[in-house]
């Protein structure tokens, strides 16, 4: 398919087909950005990390040591990739889907396991790690990141914020209202529509008959961009320039990142039902894990064998954090009476108190 | 100390909020340059310039959202939406995000943001800029409803939502903005949250109510005086959480209740007391709970609106009412 392109004085928008550096085959199909082997192998490392991560969780929640998860495979180059291009102190506003960018960025792999088995320590990253709470319904954390990012500006501060949606999120009046805000007070965020094809069985071209998601951050006035989400380098770039732009006080970027989500929306439902099996092979070709293993073989960064080290490495890690999150203590179970308001209200405290009588009995 | 009416009083409260913590700003559509369409914020953005007293797109749910995240993030937003009927596009902000926050993160992310928003009917404006949904609000967890009847608690009560760590939804009546004026000190004075106030004595029968509600139990208190009963009102000021203890304190005295509010009647706040007060007070009633309420209908246009804002009139009868029963 021949790529249309659309130039204007904020960015360029390739209609039809998104920024790509390193094709499927693990071929670099343009100039690569300047990143070092380290950061190469750092990266696929990480992603490494999250498909193991997901492989492990699907299986628990089959085994019913965890409750409802949402699945990343198919999604880590673009989370690992924007993840990696944060500095400590900046800011992420996550959704119930970014394992992999959350871990990159600081949270406990102990805590995302945390998080689809209820425990309250799953929905807080530690108080050194600059992560959000994650809102469960869709959209609504958008407007938080663009008032997080705007308050960033009013103190005077240089850090870059990033949020995460997917494509079924820009159909939410929140997404438009958020993106709106921001391209008005010209806040310091990145972000990064984790577009993975489908919302729950809706596909994506029933979802919005725009060309681009990108051009509905284009509509709001902010540099918008569409890139190839499973292409470490390409991600790599634009979210490098977006959060350059953010530190420098040039305002919001937007990113339409074209991944695939080869799992099922959440281990609630069953793809088969919506989706082909001819879809998800073809899409599999495009694994993010499979390309940069190619590309890294080319380099001579890393041998067969390295990897294997790999993937036996992030099983150990994986097992280790399970195996912590599994040992943690329960909550209190008089705890959620304590996280309403700072100070209890009289009412909340009369219940409580009944509450423990009860339990005591 | 100055006459002040009760948005002369919500004006000098944000100026010396803005004035004393500089991580206080207000936000919301026309707040700035029109010094907001009752101009509460008049004058503000000549003294705190454009950073801090903010024109925002029209956009309620982006108003509310965003003030989350400057919450969130340290600051003390003070959002107003034009009015409470305009809250509905931003209801998922507010009872699912900012009263939430606090509880998803165990504590580790608060919201102090005091929504402010103007409320209630009679002043012959089109649909939806009269509805009062106080209860809604209530029925959620994390965020307090607060609601002044007189220019002094205006002040105070702002104040207090304004340095209180939580989501605080600051209802004005707006009929009752330019109603009176009262001496106000000049100085800065907080009136704690959750306590309600006794806005006059009586011994035969309390009247609760809140804000519009509030002027208008006092004049029906003063019609029953002449029939030689005497009314107690109580102002819950706060309406969530609601002051118990000054209710049960009121009616253990007067062993009678009448609960007054412009909201409909089913599942209003008035259902809310009178279930309180019969799980608690059952054996000091002499009489049923009564309610003087809106009805279960949609505020109606303004032609007719003085027909469904409960009236001294229709206060006053039930204070006769409940006094015979």
């Amino acid at each position: 398919m021949v790529a249309k392109t659309k130039s204007n004085a904020k960015g360029v928008i390739p209609r039809y087909s998104p920024i790509q550096i390193l094709n499927s085959e693990g071929e670099l199909t343009g100039p690569s950005p300047e990143i070092k082997d380290e950061l190469l192998l750092e990266i696929y490392k990480y992603m490494i990390l999250g498909r193991t991560f997901d492989q492990r969780a699907l299986s628990l929640q089959r085994q019913g040591r965890i409750g409802t998860y949402a699945p990343i495979s198919g999604q880590e180059a673009v989370q690992v990739v924007s993840a990696m291009c944060l500095k400590e102190d900046d800011w992420m506003f996550p959704t119930y889907r970014d394992y992999a960018a959350m871990y990159v960025h600081g949270m406990p792999m102990r805590d995302l396991f945390l998080f689809p088995m209820g425990h309250p320590q799953g929905g807080r990253a530690p108080q050194n790690v600059n992560i959000y709470a994650i809102s469960i319904s869709i959209a609504t954390h958008l407007p938080h990141a663009v008032g997080a990012a705007w308050a960033s500006k009013i103190k005077g501060e240089s850090k870059a914020f990033i949020t995460y949606h997917g494509d079924g999120a820009t159909s939410e009046g929140d997404f438009h209202e958020a993106m709106n805000f921001a391209g008005v007070f010209q806040v310091p965020l990145v972000t990064i529509c984790e577009n993975n094809g489908w919302a729950i069985s809706l596909p994506r071209d029933h979802q919005t008959h725009s060309e681009t998601i990108a051009q509905k951050g284009e509509a709001y006035g902010i540099p918008s961009f569409m890139v190839d989400g499973n292409d470490p380098l390409a991600v790599y770039k634009v979210v490098t320039e977006g959060l350059e732009r953010a530190r420098a006080g040039e305002g919001p970027t937007f990113i339409e990142a074209v991944t695939y989500r080869l799992g099922p929306h959440t281990t609630a439902d069953d793809p088969g039902r919506y989706r082909s099996q001819e879809e998800l092979d073809q899409m599999k070709q495009k694994d993010p894990l499979v390309r940069t293993s190619l590309y890294l073989r080319k380099l001579n960064l890393l041998s067969e064998a390295e990897e294997a080290a790999m993937w036996e490495e992030a099983k150990t890690v994986v097992g280790e954090a399970l195996k912590a999150a599994e040992s943690i203590a329960p909550p209190e179970p008089d705890f959620f009476f304590h996280h309403v308001y700072e100070e209890p209200t009289p009412n909340i405290l009369k219940q409580m108190r009944e509450f423990v009588a009860e339990e005591a009995e | 100390m100055a006459k002040l009416t009760m948005v002369q009083a919500i004006n000098q409260a944000l100026r010396q909020a803005m004035e004393s913590n500089p991580e206080v700003m207000v936000l919301g559509e026309d707040v700035g340059r029109d010094g907001g369409v009752f101009r509460a914020t008049e004058g503000l953005i000549e003294i705190f310039g454009s950073e801090r007293v903010v024109d925002t797109p029209l956009s309620e749910s982006g108003i509310l959202g965003t003030a989350i995240g400057l919450a969130v993030y340290g600051l003390r937003p003070v959002p107003e939406i034009q009015f409470m009927g305009f809250l509905y596009p931003a209801f998922d902000q507010l009872v699912s995000q900012a009263a939430r926050i606090r509880t998803r993160s165990t504590s580790r992310f608060t919201c102090p943001l005091t929504l402010r928003v103007p409320y209630g009917g009679n002043v012959k404006s089109p649909e939806l800029h009269s509805d009062s949904l106080e209860a809604l609000i209530a029925h959620s967890p994390g965020v307090k409803v607060v609601t002044p009847s007189n220019p002094y608690d205006a002040k105070g009560l702002l104040l207090a939502a304004i340095m209180d760590p939580d989501p605080v939804v600051f209802a004005e009546p707006l009929r009752l903005y330019r109603a009176t004026r009262e001496e106000v000190p000049d100085a800065w004075y907080q009136i704690e949250l959750g306590k309600a106030k006794v806005a006059r004595e009586g011994s035969d029968v309390t009247v609760i109510a809140w804000g519009s509600m509030v002027p208008t139990s006092l004049r029906a208190a003063d019609m029953a005086e002449e029939e030689g009963i005497s009314v107690e009102v109580v102002d819950l000021r706060t309406v969530s959480p609601i002051d118990v203890d000054t209710i049960l304190r009121s009616v253990a005295k007067t062993h009678r209740a009448i609960v007054v509010h412009e909201a409909p009647k089913t599942a209003g706040l008035g259902a809310e007391i009178a279930a309180t007060l019969a799980e608690e007070a059952i054996l000091d009633l002499e009489a049923p709970v009564m309610r003087v309420t809106g009805y279960d209908t949609p505020f109606p246009v303004p032609a007719v609106e003085r027909s469904y804002v409960p009236s001294d009139r229709r206060v006053m009868e039930s204070i006769r009412a409940c006094v015979k029963f």
